[in-house]
Parts: structure tokens; sequence; C-alpha cells
């Protein structure tokens, strides 16, 4: 069934209110069940062997001690993952990141796996498996992984993107290019330049809790896998492919989900379960130590970046360039490319060009990380705007004003805009309070924009309406942040019932149709759209249902306000239908009431954002304190405001953490140094203010009601809003993230003996 | 397999017995044992506080206990928080305030954010920040934790409670 | 893993001693545990002396405060005689770990932790602390100093444990203060940590105690630092002295917290922050 999903402009009674979140009472009892809240009867205790190396070969495992011992019932080798494959290098690179097949390529790349009956015994087993190893060189830096003296990572990789095709393989899997006009002729124009290399260390999204599974394999081939996930039939289908197991088969069904921002859209010890299980033929529950989750799950790229503006005298740029090297981890990926798409993307700049270089290191393989790759652009873009606004004595935000993105502006990935938000939030940054507020010495204040694009993505909902009039609703995008809250409100609004009559669930893999991760901001987008349209078809099927009561032709029966009314000559006196009352006759008018529906969510619209950050930095030991954070952000039509807050201050803090401390610290060894949350420093309660939040609301014209994905933007902005902020409060342009206390005073040290 | 040690305690009120090895921390016998699942495990170093409890009137971490250790003791979690069917004024005020969105931090905030208002019902802001550092909350960026607590404190300060 | 509940520190004493295996003490736990979860130890026993009588006590007297083992920072917190008396002493302790591991961790367990970065140390070597060792057949009183030999190392022998931490009586126009810097407001194991501890006479500062920590292998008396500030008021000269001397006497490492450099510089930062604090606390005016 074919919807168009434009905007309409309309007046709303549920959506855009504050209401509590459906899930809410089980998260503050302890009642709500996460990845390792479950269990099975017999079910055993499945551990992970890693390897100690960043880089290695390994010449012979042997487990033959470890199966020998009382209490361990299965032990797997990539020998017990066959490569089924066939060919698709993606999926292989999948396969041969859970489980290493023959080369270990990071710390803590898994080698083997033990299920045994508790925890003391699978541990045991661990140490019993003996594993030769002949290490390699190894390189973990992004920029000395380009060089053509870095230890090649796999032999098949040949830089796609450049010309000559290179004969010798390196680590640049790809270089990518995009932009419009022409640069040279741009800088050629131009009165003022600015050029600056910047770099930023990697970060881990960090999710408090740790990934966590029960899988259970019969062996007839039917299984189970109860997991922490932001997408449960994503997993499904990637796990059923890499065991050889019929999709329809496994049941995949989502626990509540701790935290993801883009880290719990890949698969690591699931497989690695789901295999240990089929040959002990027992349940099996793996949770992951904090350590392995730093050490072996997706954290994000480590980058090096080069940008060059230029301008004329009045603030307009005339070209734009940058070169963006991004690290993948062992594997090749496209963040580079993203990077790309997302540098210049706030801006109207005729001439501009990104170069991206994606590459492989000996680090674990890079995942998405909200808003990936845009937040390592931004800060090398947003400090060189400043920098250039400072050349040019002109304010911060008015340059960027001069140059700002609108309707009808050609992307530098390819498309014109649409209605968009970037100028709103800098003219409601300009107007903000926040701006004028006076600062005490020491203090600076900055501000920086950001933007996502946000996706769409497979979606299918189901809408059932019960006897007694309440709804429950099906969907399968994974609630991170509260959207069953938001769906349900949809749903309400949709049907003109209260909000307290509809219950939203996160429905297994058996229970509905395909439908995509929750991630690219798109759960309340997409199953938002869904839930429309299956409240819509639910509408047709109460119509037809009232028509049947009055003996009317359908035709002649509108749906307002959560009844049927009956409209057209003669029907005046018929006296309207609420739902609740077609509901209860249901079984004799042609049995249950429902709507479904699937839907390949076009047109997620844009997110922009902007942000104003207050600091003080302690000059004599070069330490930043946050004093004040203000996020203004377009969130298209805010369904539920208080989660649209949310997830602003959520994302913002996530980028104060980067900018500050947050850093994968790597020894010559290449080994991780900090797997853990003392020394992998998030920001913590004592370290923030209260964060403010402004929400816009530009309507995206390609959802009914304008939503746009809100989750992603915000972490964009922060990395050049507290840049920026340090500059003006201490002088000192800081291009390497993050801005740790040393790196401010060494920065300082620098300009005071330059003079 | 060695033996494991019975060990009598209270837990939310109620005499609770469980037997765990010597070696397994009071986080896991709760979780596995107990069948309490609201203590959460998030990096089982003392790190993060999702499996904070209160032993003995302290706030603790649970993974950094032993199991053995709460011989006799008396322990609260987060299942012991509403009495009677009735949320605690702060688990209402988390869910009023969208003071979580995961909400796997959140049974150690409220355990903490308990601990802080039963020694001191009129914190400020900075004695609240303070007092739930040892909280990790990767979520919410803090700020509508925080102003539950606080709305928390002067509604009992209004009600007279403790 | 056996696990005991001694009744009497003789009695704990002596099962430390006898053990063949891997014995550890447990009070607090704070740094046991999380050794235990990441399989930095494999004990074979662990005593816990929390049940011993009086083990978590406070005692205060004319000469002093005796604090039990298993005394808690949180309690040290909240003993209204001890933050009067050693106020630095308390923040350094107060400063370990989050309001969950105050809950828990003991003055002796963050000694015989015997990490360079040690909070409490410092603090308790400007203050004048002693260590009660107890072993199977005898007491010691040793000064806290004289605990830590080196990064995971002390100089207490097999089956002999800390039993009480003692604080002389505070002096009068004395006052204490111990500062770190973290990167972070809260959470963090200390870059560089700095205890002063001063009595004034008339005004002028009398006597001095400086004690470094986190900048070498052990917390380290700067003598140097005490005597730039003895006979002053604490004016810029004898504070840009004072500075130098700790900056002078470090002797840290690069590590994943902090780089030599780093340590050296800020060392000097905080020592004059600290002073002033201590300075004030004594019945100073700046």
């Amino acid at each position: 069934m074919a919807h168009d999903n434009s905007y309409v402009d309309k007046k709303f009674n549920v959506v855009g209110t504050r209401f509590n979140r459906p899930d809410g009472i089980d998260k503050v009892t302890g009642k709500a069940r996460y990845g390792a809240d479950a269990s099975a009867p017999g079910q055993l205790v499945g551990k992970v062997l890693r390897s100690p190396h960043a880089h290695a070969q390994i010449l012979k495992i042997n487990t033959s001690k470890a199966e020998k011992l009382q209490g361990v019932k299965s032990v797997i080798t990539f020998q017990d993952l066959p490569d089924l494959t066939g060919g698709d290098q993606g999926m292989a690179d999948i396969l041969e990141n859970c489980m290493a097949r023959g080369r270990a390529l990071y710390d803590g790349h898994a080698v083997a796996a033990v299920a045994a009956v508790d925890e003391q015994t699978a541990a045991k087993a661990l140490k019993l498996i003996d594993v030769k190893y002949k290490k390699l060189p190894h390189v973990t830096d992004v920029d000395e992984a380009m060089l053509p003296t870095a230890p090649v990572i796999h032999d098949r990789i040949f830089t796609r993107g450049v010309e000559p095709k290179p004969t010798k393989p390196s680590n640049i899997s790809s270089r990518t290019e995009m932009g419009n006009g022409d640069v040279d002729a741009g800088f050629a124009q131009a009165d003022v330049i600015i050029e600056h290399s910047f770099k930023t260390e990697q970060t881990h999204q960090g999710y408090i809790e740790p990934h966590a599974c029960l899988a259970s394999v019969n062996p007839d081939g039917t299984s189970e896998l109860w997991v922490t996930t932001q997408g449960h039939f994503v997993f499904r289908n990637v796990c059923a492919g890499l065991l050889g197991l019929d999709i329809a088969k496994l049941k995949v069904t989502s626990s509540e989900i701790g935290g993801g921002f883009g880290g719990k859209t890949h698969v690591w010890i699931e497989p690695i379960a789901l295999a240990l299980s089929r040959k002990a033929n027992r349940p099996v529950k793996m949770v992951m130590s904090r350590d392995e989750v730093f050490r072996a799950t997706g954290p994000t790229s480590s980058t090096s970046i080069d940008v060059k503006l230029g301008a004329k005298k009045n603030g307009q740029i005339t070209a734009a360039v940058a070169e963006l090297r991004y690290q993948g981890g062992a594997f090749p990926g496209n963040w580079a490319m993203l990077a790309c798409m997302t540098a210049f993307a706030c801006y109207d700049i005729k001439n501009n060009k990104s170069i991206g270089w994606d590459v492989l290191v000996n680090r674990p393989k890079v995942a998405a990380y909200r808003a990936p790759s845009a937040p390592m652009a931004a800060f090398a873009v947003e400090s060189a705007m400043d920098m250039l606004a400072k050349e040019l004595r002109m304010k911060a935000i008015d340059v960027r004003l001069k140059n700002v993105a609108r309707e009808g502006t050609l992307a530098p990935y390819g498309p014109t805009y649409g209605p968009i938000g970037i100028e709103d939030t800098l003219k409601a940054v300009k107007a903000h309070p926040h701006m004028r507020a006076k600062l005490k010495p020491n203090q600076g204040r900055g501000v920086a924009c950001g933007f996502w694009f946000n996706i769409g993505g497979q979606t299918s909902t189901d809408l059932n309406i019960g006897v007694d009039g309440t709804v429950n609703l099906a969907v399968g995008t994974v609630d991170v942040g509260g959207s069953r809250s938001s769906l349900a409100m949809i749903a309400a609004e949709e049907l003109g019932i209260d909000y307290e009559d509809v219950k939203a669930n996160i429905a297994d893999t058996t229970s509905l149709g395909h439908n995509d991760m929750t991630e690219g901001s798109r759960g309340t987008f997409s199953s938002g759209m869904a839930t429309i349209y299956a409240a819509r078809e639910a509408i047709e099927v109460l119509k037809q249902r009232a028509a049947i009561t009055w003996g009317i032709p359908v035709e002649d029966v509108a749906w307002e306000a959560g009844h049927a009314v009956a409209t057209g000559k003669g029907h005046g006196n018929l006296p309207k239908l609420s739902l609740r009352e077609i509901a209860a006759k249901s079984g004799r008018t042609g049995g249950p009431i429902a709507g479904h529906n699937e839907v390949t969510a076009d047109g997620a619209g844009m997110g922009f954002a902007s942000h104003i950050c207050d600091v003080e930095v302690d000059p004599e030991t070069g330490r930043s304190t946050i004093v004040r954070y203000t996020v203004v952000q377009d969130a298209g039509k805010a369904i539920n405001p208080d989660y649209v807050e949310g997830q602003f201050q959520g994302g913002a803090t996530q980028g104060i953490g980067w900018a500050l401390n947050e850093e994968y610290i790597y020894g010559a060894d290449g080994r991780l140094q900090n797997p853990g949350f003392l020394d992998y420093r998030i920001p913590v309660c004592s370290d923030l203010p209260f964060i403010d939040t402004k929400i816009l609301e530009i309507p995206n014209p390609s959802h009914p009601y304008g939503v746009r994905g809100v989750g992603e933007t915000s972490i964009v902005p922060p990395l050049a809003a507290v840049a920026n902020a340090i500059a003006n409060a201490a002088g000192v342009r800081m291009g390497h993230a993050p801005m740790s206390p040393p790196r401010v005073l060494a920065a300082l040290d620098a300009m005071e003996n330059a003079g | 397999m060695s033996k494991s040690t019975l060990v009598s305690t209270t837990v939310n009120g109620d005499a609770v017995e469980f037997a765990c090895p010597t070696d397994e921390s009071l986080m896991t016998a709760l979780r596995d044992r107990v069948g309490l699942t609201g203590v959460k495990e998030g990096c089982g170093t003392g790190d993060c506080g999702a499996c904070s409890i209160s032993l003995d009137g302290r706030l603790v971490c649970s993974c950094i206990v032993l199991g053995v250790e709460a011989e006799g003791r008396t322990i609260e979690t987060v299942e012991g928080l509403s009495q009677n069917g009735d949320l605690h004024p702060l688990q209402q005020n988390f869910i009023d305030h969208a003071a979580l969105q995961c909400g796997i931090c959140t049974p150690g905030f409220l355990v903490a954010a308990k601990a802080l208002l039963d020694r001191n019902p009129n914190p400020n802001e900075s004695e609240i920040r303070y007092a739930l550092a040892g909280n990790l909350c990767r979520c919410t960026g803090y700020d509508k934790i925080v102003r539950a607590v606080q709305a928390t404190a002067k509604d009992m300060r209004k009600k007279g409670r403790s | 893993m056996r696990y005991e509940t001694p009744a009497s520190a003789k009695e704990a004493a002596g099962l430390l001693k006898k053990e063949k295996g891997a014995a550890f003490l447990l009070a607090g736990g704070t740094d046991l545990l999380v050794k235990l979860k990441m399989g930095i130890v494999e004990p074979d026993l662990v005593v816990d002396i929390k049940r011993i009588p009086k083990i978590s006590d406070i005692q205060s007297s004319a000469k002093g405060f005796t604090i039990g083992a298993a005394v808690s920072g949180a309690e040290l917190g909240e003993h209204n005689g001890l933050k009067k008396a050693w106020p630095g002493v308390v923040e350094a302790a107060n400063l370990i770990g989050s309001d969950q591991i105050q809950g828990r961790a003991t003055l002796p367990g963050n000694l015989c932790n015997a990490s360079p970065a040690a909070d409490s140390v410092p603090a308790l070597i400007a203050a004048g602390a002693k260590a009660i060792v107890v072993g199977p057949l005898k007491k010691r009183t040793v000064p806290v100093e004289k605990v830590m030999i080196g990064p995971g190392q002390t100089s207490l022998a097999k089956g002999e444990f800390i039993e009480a931490i003692t604080l002389p009586k505070a002096e009068p126009r004395s006052g204490d203060a111990y500062l770190r810097f973290t990167p972070r407001t809260e959470m963090d194991i200390a870059v560089v940590g700095i205890a002063i501890s001063l009595k004034l006479e008339r005004g002028v500062i009398k006597k001095a105690r400086v004690v470094l920590g986190a900048v070498a292998p052990t917390a380290i008396v700067v003598a140097a630092a005490a005597r730039a500030i003895v006979g002053s008021k604490l004016d810029d000269k004898a504070l840009d002295k004072l500075a130098a001397a700790c900056s002078a006497a470090c002797n840290p490492i690069d590590d994943k917290r902090g780089t030599i450099e780093y340590r050296v510089r800020v060392a000097g930062v905080l020592a004059k922050r600290a002073a002033k604090i201590a300075f004030q606390r004594a019945g100073g005016s700046l």
C-alpha cells in the first residue's frame, strides 16, 4: 500500500506534549530485563580467550586440556565457524572479526572460546588453552599506517579510488573525493586563507551495559537468542548467515538495551555464543567484561585532518578543502567517506572539496558512534571557522551566518537541501541570553555547528486493538531512549484516543517483518511513520465495522477524534461510535481489528544544531571546566519534548567527554592501556553544569508530522565548541582532541615561549 | 569445584539465605543466587556505580564486596525502594523528570540518591553532583537526574518525610 | 579460596603467618576485590578483619586519635573531632574514589596497597601518623612513611598487618591540607598529590612538613620544601621556593595518567595552593 509521507501542518492533541514513558516503572524498580538478566535452565557460561598481541600469526591452538576439564561442555576456535559467506567480503570480515582465523589482528581479538558449567570453570578452561603466537610488526596510528614502510595488515587491500590502481597492497582501503566547483579558482579569489591540521584520538561509545546474550541452539536448527542490541532483526540475519541457520528458525528477542549509540549494531559474542551452544547442545550465556568491551568491540575512528579555508574580507568563503584520514581498525570501513559528506554540510560554499582516506590499523574494527565520522570533521572545520573569524575580525557567529546553507543549497555530497534548520539555530544562538552572560577571568565562550543526515530504512509495525479498546503497538525498532513513549503518542494521536490506552512493545523477530537497526536517528522517525500508516489502516477497518453496524456504505463513515461518524444524507441521527464501542463488538463484525505497515521510510530529514560553550581554563594546570552549555537543535517536530531534550543533553555530554578527556591510549607494544572506566574518562556528574536546550521545529517535508531524527546531531558540535571556548579563554588553538590538561598546558607554554 | 558458603542476610527487609563461592562478589550473589537483577554490572571494578547497594546503611559498590561478607548484614537494593506498592518519591521523580533513557544506570542512581537524601535532606546542586559522581550515566548528561533529585529533596522536605 | 573472619588481631596475624599459599587481608576490599576480579591476584586465603572488636572504632584521647583499621573514609568524614584536628588527613581520605568507595575504603588499605598515587598517604605522613603493626607474637609502632617501600611493596613481614593508625594531637596554631590533581573532578587516580602540615608561631611558620605523592615510587617528604617556608608568612618568594623545591624533588614516570614534565610542573603549582590552605587553617592571614 503506497503512502504519501508529505508533511501536513496540523494541530496536535497528544504529540508534542510531555508524557511519562511506559517502560519507566520497570526501569526505576529494577524489573526491566537487560542482556545479562535472562537465564535458561541448564545454561552454561561462555568465555572468550583473546589475543594479547596487536598483530600475531597464530601458529597453533591446543584446546585438548581445556576440553578435558571437568565442567567444560564445548570449546571452539575458528574451525567451528566455517566460512559460509560465499565471497561476501563484508560478511567474511565480520566472521573474522568475531574470531581470528589464523592471525590475531588487534589486542583483544578473539582467538577461542569455551562454555562451561560456571564462571570459575570457564575461566580455568581459558587458561588451559595453549596458543602459540608469532608476533608480527604492528601499527596503530592512522598516519603511520599510511606510510609505505608500515606493516601491511591485509595483502588483499589495494586502495580503491586512486588512479592508476596500486600494484602493491597497503593499509589504505580507499580514497574518496567529493565536492563542487573549482577550489583552486576559489582560493585565488580569497583575501584570507586559513590552514590547520587536526588530530582526534579514538573514543568508545561507553554504554554502561556490556554486551550480553543468551543463546540456545537445538539439534534441529531452531534456535533462540536473547540479546542486548540496537537491531535484533539484523542480528538475526547476520547470525543466521554466519552459522548457516534458517532466518525464520532463529528467534531473536531484544532485551532492554543499556545504551548503544551505534556500538550495539554489530555482532561480536553472539555468533560465538550460538556456536558454543550448538556444540554443547545447551544454552550458553555470555556477558562481556568491561575490559573486553573496550578492547574488543567497535570504538570510533582516530583521525588526522587538514583543513584549508579561503574567504573574502566580507567573510564569504570562496573555497574550502578538507583532507580526512580515518582509521577503521583492522578491516576496511567507509568512515572517511562519511566524513567527506559531513565536513562542509552546514555551509553554502560553491567551491569545496573533501578527500577521505580510509585506513587500516591494528585496532578493533570500528563501529558507528552517534553521527559516525561527523564529530571529528566538525572539530576541524568548526575550529577553522573560528580561526577564520579571528583573522577577518568578524564574530564567530557572523562568519557562519554569512556562509550558512539554506533550502536550495547544493550539499557537498550531492543533493539539494530542502527546508533545513541551520540558519535558524544560528540565529537562535545569536539571540540566546547565554551569549550575553558575563564571563569571569580565565573563562571563554565558543560556538560551533553540527549536522547529521539521519536515515530511514526498513520498518514493519503491527497495531492491534483489544476488545476493550486499548491498543497494542508492536514495533521492531529497539527503544534506546524513550521511543516507545513517542510511538504510543503517535498511535494515540492518529486514532484519537488517550495516550494511556496505547501500549507499545518491541516484538521479537518471529512476530514482525524485517526492521533495520535503531541507528541513524531513525527509531522514532521510521517506526513513527509506520505507526501512522498502521493506525490509518486500522482506522479504515474501524470505519468498515461502523458501516456494518449501521448498515450504511463505508464511504459515508468518517473518523473524527476517536469516533466513527456517519456523514452524508439521512445519517444525521446515527449517534457516533467510539473506538471502544466498535472494538467491543469486533468479534461479531468480522473479528480482531488491526492495522499493519511495512515501509522503507525515506526522507529522514537532516538535523542541524548550534551549540554554545563556556569554559574556564586553569592557566597553571591546563585543566578545563565547562561552566555553561547550551544546545539549539532543529527537531522538525518534537513528539515528546522531554526525550528530545534528553537526546540533546546526552549527545552533548558525550561530545564534551571526547573534547576533554576521553581517548584510547595504546602503548608502543600496540596494547590498549586503559580498557576501563578508571582511565577511560567519561564525564561524571560533578564535571558538568546543567545543559540548557532549545528545540526548534522546522518541519521535515517528508514526514507526516514533520519529524526529523534527533538522536545524533548533538554529539557533533561539542569538540569544536569546547576548542573555540578554550581559544577564547586562554588564547591557545587546540588542534588535538581530547584537549586534556597536559595538552592545554603544553600549548600555553608554547604560546608563552613564542613570546 | 570448591564448596559454597551459606550466607544469612537481610535483603530489603526480608530474611534471605544464599550459597555462593567464597570468591564471588555480592553483586553476582544478589543477581544469580537471590535473583535480584536490579543490581547491574557495568564494570565489575567499582568504577561505575551501576551495582550500588546499601550495606548496613552505607552506600557501596556490591561488585567489590564479597558475597560472604554479607553474613549477618542488612542489604538494601533498588527493589526495596518502593513500599507497599507505592513508588518512592525518587522513583516517581525520575520518571516525571525524564531522568532516565536506557535506564541501566537508574537503579544505582536511585540507591545513591537515597543515600544522599538520607544523610542530607537539603543538598545544593554541587553536593548532589559530587554525591552522585560515583554513578556513571552515558545517556542523559546528568541534567535531568540532578533535577529529579532536587525535586525529590523538595517534595520530601515538604512532606516531612525521611 | 578460603575466607576467615578471625575474632582477634592475634588470630588474624596467626592465620596470615601460617598460610603457605597466597594470603590477603580484607578490610574495605576496594583494592583487593578489584585485583581479584581482574585476575591479578588469586588468593588461597582471605582474612577478613572486620569482625575484630573495636577494629572500626575511632578513639580520641588527650594524646590524639587511634583509628581502627576497618574505619571507612565515610566514617572519617563524619567524625567532627578528627575533621577539626586534621582536616588535611580527612579530606585526603575522602578524595579516594566515589561515595561508594568511601563507604568501604580504609587508611591502612590505602597505605598497604602501596600505590605511589595513594591519596591518604602524603597527608598521614605530613601529620606524623603512625601505624600499629600487629604480628602473631608482638605489636610494633611504625611511622607511616616507613610502611611503603616501593610500588605494591610494604615493609610488613609475613603475618603482620596494621591494626590501627594513630594521629598525634593537633598542636595549637597548626593546620594541614591535601590537594591533588586529576583531569576530572572525581573518580580519577591522582596525577600529583601534595600534603602540607604546618604550625605557626606569632603568625610565622615555625614548623612544616611537605609530602608529595604520585611523583615518585613512594610518597616523599621534601625537607627542602619545608625549609623554604619555615620562618616565612608565605610571601611570594617563599612560595616560589616551595614550588621549586617540590618540582625538584619529583622523580615521576611517564604513564597513562601523566607525563614526567606535567607532574613536575603541577607539583609546584599545587604546593603553593596547598600551603595557602594549610596556612589559613592554622590561623595565618595572607
